[in-house]
């Protein structure tokens, strides 16, 4: 079949939503001073966010298929490996912030690391690799993390 | 280097097959896309261009000249169309969100006198988008 060459690279970007409550607070750090660093967020009893994902993949095009990763395996994948574990729960619950302030930069590292970690069981992104992720806490604020870089 | 960019939209209509697979794997990949009389999207699209900017004028570019190549090259070609059947290139490619990007790119960057095409965002949905960055040796 005639095809654009594969040497074509696309970035393509799936997004997701999640909805978690969290409390930004170092056990580390005195009262005061977790008041002065987080501010209300430092509320004991937690506040919530409408988190949206954005996964970015890079790859070629798949001149048999016109597409650089499958979508149903890329949206299995995120849906169970990060939505089901973060979806409706209170992060500072979780394990994966026993040992770290679930602050949004943290919360996309986890989120990076746990997708990492998780990706060679992707068999359609053979090609393609991870490039990014990016993490909107409100419409307002978003931290994007380039992967290993 | 200035980054202009310019956003237009178009509504089509498409479905997935590819004849180098079998019409079971065709529908284990495409699932729901792969039915042959087709379903549609509110396409957007976004046309980044890079330029200096002009000191007489203080623009980098005339932005009516950029939305009417749009227009002319793309909406022309791509508004209200079944994409497989009745836009040429996509009776042999698949018309994938992917391929759809690059093709712009290709009706669009010869037009593109005035500056610099940098990129095509191509949202399938509003959670769903492409960026193409040019073949590789447009990359600087």
């Amino acid at each position: 079949m005639a095809s654009f060459p594969i040497t074509e690279q696309v970035h393509l970007t799936r997004r997701y939503r999640f909805s978690a409550s969290h409390r930004l607070h170092n056990p580390q750090l005195p009262p005061a001073m977790n008041q002065e660093i987080y501010g209300k967020c430092n509320n004991p009893h937690g506040h919530g966010h409408n988190y949206f994902l954005e996964v970015t993949v890079s790859g070629p095009v798949d001149p048999r298929t016109g597409i650089i990763v499958d979508l149903a395996e890329l949206d299995s994948l995120v849906q169970s490996q990060v939505l089901d574990r973060f979806d409706e729960t209170s992060l500072n619950e979780l394990a994966n912030f026993e040992s770290q302030v679930p602050t949004t930069e943290n919360v996309a590292n986890e989120i990076l690391r746990i997708l990492n970690h998780h990706w060679p069981e992707l068999r359609s992104t053979r090609h393609s690799r991870l490039e990014k992720i990016r993490l909107e806490e409100t419409a307002s604020n978003f931290f994007e993390i380039p992967n290993g870089i | 280097m200035i980054y202009v960019t310019r956003r237009a939209e178009f509504s089509a209509s498409h479905f997935y097959h590819s004849p180098a697979l079998s019409p079971e794997e065709n529908l284990r990949l495409y699932g729901k896309c792969n039915n042959p009389h087709g379903h549609g999207h509110n396409y957007v699209f976004e046309v980044t261009v890079g330029g200096e900017i002009d000191p007489a004028s203080g623009m980098v570019m005339d932005l009516k000249q950029l939305k009417e190549v749009i227009s002319r090259e793309v909406l022309t070609l791509l508004d209200h169309r079944f994409l497989n059947k009745e836009v040429p290139v996509f009776q042999h490619v698949i018309p994938t969100t992917e391929n759809i990007a690059i093709e712009i790119w290709r009706l669009l960057a010869p037009k593109i006198t005035f500056g610099r095409l940098h990129r095509i965002r191509l949202y399938e949905t509003p959670d769903l988008f492409v960026d193409y960055y040019g073949p590789p040796s447009s990359h600087s």
